[in-house]
């Protein structure tokens, strides 16, 4: 079978066509990825120089303030950090123990599948529902009150699941043999656990828990509909007491503020003047999760890269 | 773990080797408090639901179901009080179109292109930074929204007021981009190097192969995609609390501002509304609302990612 000049010029057009075609589709793909590379940039560029003139030592160490060139992010950093130290010392274990029960422990069985689909639903339920469910149970009938160990639960509660999730990732990713090889020395279930599945899961768990805080450091939503105040002026009581035991828990019950909410609050003043607050702010914000994200994935990308079983 | 060793118990090799009743007691101490951790995950769910059913109980036994299903209004703060839920639910539906008509194209695109056209390398780079877009908290987003995009919007379209749902849509719409392109991508790379393979064969190009093999191959986990971005969408708050108004309207106008869900339950929350008033339990029944909704959106999600898993 022969073609002809026209026919096999034809084809040749048609393969040209289509060839510039996935040219064309290359061009929109990077276009596409650059729109959001470009947001973040923009989005980055417009928080620092708008909130440029905030930048000042005092940014930090300053209360919020009815003059918006003097008030600082003092009570709330202070509240960030107090807030995520309380859901990290309740997620952590729990989210952990939870891990290794799903992955080490659970039976086949309807509870573990019951256990296991209720973990995939929480992770999907919005932030703004836990809100709620601090507001009715820890607030209102627990009676924690609009404090910073309610704030700290309610964190807790809405990273469980990603601390879950990281947790069985890493587990899962340790091969049969090293449980094999522990029991072979007479090692119980526990043992092989607490010495072997732990340490060596612990970089993923760690990964885990990190994008977890990140994304709690930033929630906004539940913070607020559990009526945290939006103009603190004072710090929590001091954890660190000079009469004996030396240690004071009263700061878990303090009202509070934290970045995100001092954000909101200065984003929706009208005054123009607090915006720029609202930009450094909010630099300051994203400075922290977008590093706290990026210790996470090099965590994650030197455990790919070193961890050959 | 209680085979016993094979030595008479009568005379043990050393008594460091007998067994210890103490060990096993242990184990099934350790194991019971690692349950107990798993079982509480189980109870916040119960708890969320006991919570807004108990104070939507008690919002419905003061505002006739249908009410709330059919008036026009929403005004639950006023003397003249109405509760019509259909107004909330516009702006949410409105502002949740916008996004996704960013999202979803967007989405669709990058997932398309790492999956079939980009270099390994290039993917390494993309995808943590797809990561980053999707850290950054929402409140920030919101400001970016109201004092970024809407003035350059407002360059295009000078009518537009300085809160709209089409801004807090776009934004919330780039918001979403990685949720969609990253479990697109997944289901993309899910299907098999063969079929790509037999489509090249036959002559033809990637992106014949991707739109014609591949994206029919993958398109329940695309959908999978869609649907959790979707529910993302339904239930984000604080772009549309600070960039779209919170004047409850009944519109199906994007460039309009209006109150959603979500929003509406920041501005009661706001407030100081005494526990147990009308206005307190109102919330709830939004929060109910939006719990069904989201819901009914990450089971099928979920249930739609189950299946292509299986499919290979």
């Amino acid at each position: 079978m022969s073609l002809s000049a026209e026919e096999v010029a034809t084809i040749r057009a048609n393969i040209a066509r289509r060839k510039t075609r996935d040219l064309i589709f290359s061009g929109i793909g990077i276009l596409c990825l650059a729109i959001a590379l470009l947001t973040i940039a923009a989005l980055f560029a417009d928080m620092i120089i708008t909130g440029w003139d905030r930048f000042r030592p005092g940014f930090f160490t300053d209360f919020p303030s009815r003059r918006a060139a003097q008030a600082g992010i003092l009570s709330a950093w202070v509240g960030s950090v107090l807030v995520m130290i309380v859901t990290a010392v309740v997620a952590v274990p729990l989210g952990v123990a939870t891990g290794i029960w799903l992955e080490e422990y659970a039976p086949k069985h309807w509870v573990t599948d019951v256990i296991e689909i209720n973990i995939n639903n929480l992770a999907g339920v919005p932030s703004i529902i836990y809100g709620l469910l601090a507001l009715g149970l820890f607030v209102y009938t627990f009676g924690l009150g609009q404090s910073v160990q309610t704030a700290g639960l309610t964190l807790a509660l809405l990273i469980l699941p990603v601390v879950i999730v990281a947790t069985r990732e890493a587990i899962r990713s340790i091969p049969q043999m090293i449980r094999e090889a522990a029991y072979g020395l007479g090692a119980t279930k526990w043992q092989t656990v607490k010495d072997h599945i732990v340490p060596y899961s612990l970089p993923g768990i760690l990964t885990g828990v990190i994008i977890g805080l990140s994304r709690a450091i930033g929630e906004t939503a539940p913070i607020i509909t559990i009526g945290a105040l939006t103009f603190i002026a004072f710090l929590p009581p001091s954890p660190i007491t000079d009469a004996a035991p030396f240690i004071s828990v009263e700061w878990l019950k303090a009202p509070f503020t934290v970045m995100p909410i001092q954000i909101f609050n200065w984003t929706s003043r009208p005054d123009a003047a607090f915006h720029q607050n609202a930009a450094a702010a909010g630099a300051i914000l994203v400075a922290m999760t977008v590093t706290m994200n990026a210790v996470a994935i090099w965590l994650r990308y030197r455990l790919r890269k070193n961890i050959k079983w | 773990m209680s085979s016993p060793l094979a030595v008479s118990a009568a005379r043990p090799v050393s008594d460091r080797l007998a067994k210890r009743a103490s060990r096993h007691v242990k184990e099934r101490i350790i194991e019971a408090i690692l349950f107990a951790s798993a079982a509480i995950s189980v109870f916040v769910t119960l708890a969320i639901v006991y919570v807004l059913l108990k104070e939507s109980f008690v919002f419905f036994s003061q505002v006739p179901v249908i009410d709330f299903l059919t008036d026009t209004q929403w005004t639950p703060l006023f003397d003249d009080a109405h509760f019509g839920i259909m107004v909330l639910l516009s702006g949410t539906a409105v502002s949740s179109f916008v996004a996704l008509l960013v999202a979803i194209p967007i989405g669709t695109i990058i997932a398309i292109y790492l999956s079939e056209f980009s270099t390994p390398h290039a993917r390494e780079i993309a995808k943590p930074i797809l990561e980053v877009l999707s850290g950054i908290p929402t409140v920030v987003f919101g400001f970016f929204a109201l004092l970024f995009v809407t003035p350059i919007l407002q360059w295009f379209l000078p009518p537009l007021p300085g809160f709209s749902l089409l801004s807090a849509g776009i934004v919330m719409g780039i918001m979403i981009i990685p949720i969609v392109s990253s479990i697109s991508e997944d289901a993309m790379r899910a299907v098999p190097m063969s079929l790509r393979e037999g489509s090249y064969a036959m002559g033809a190009t990637r992106l014949q192969t991707a739109l014609k093999v591949v994206l029919p191959a993958a398109i329940s986990g695309i959908a999978a995609a869609y649907i959790l971005g979707i529910a993302r969408a339904v239930g984000e708050t604080m772009i549309l609390a600070i960039a779209a108004g919170m004047q409850p309207n009944l519109v199906w106008n994007p460039m309009e501002p209006a109150a959603t869900i979500t929003s509406f339950i920041v501005q009661v929350a706001l407030g100081d509304l005494p526990h147990g008033s009308v206005g307190y339990n109102t919330i709830f029944a939004a929060g109910l609302t939006l719990m069904i909704f989201t819901l009914m959106f990450n089971l099928l999600g979920f249930w739609l990612q189950r299946r292509y898993r299986e499919r290979y």
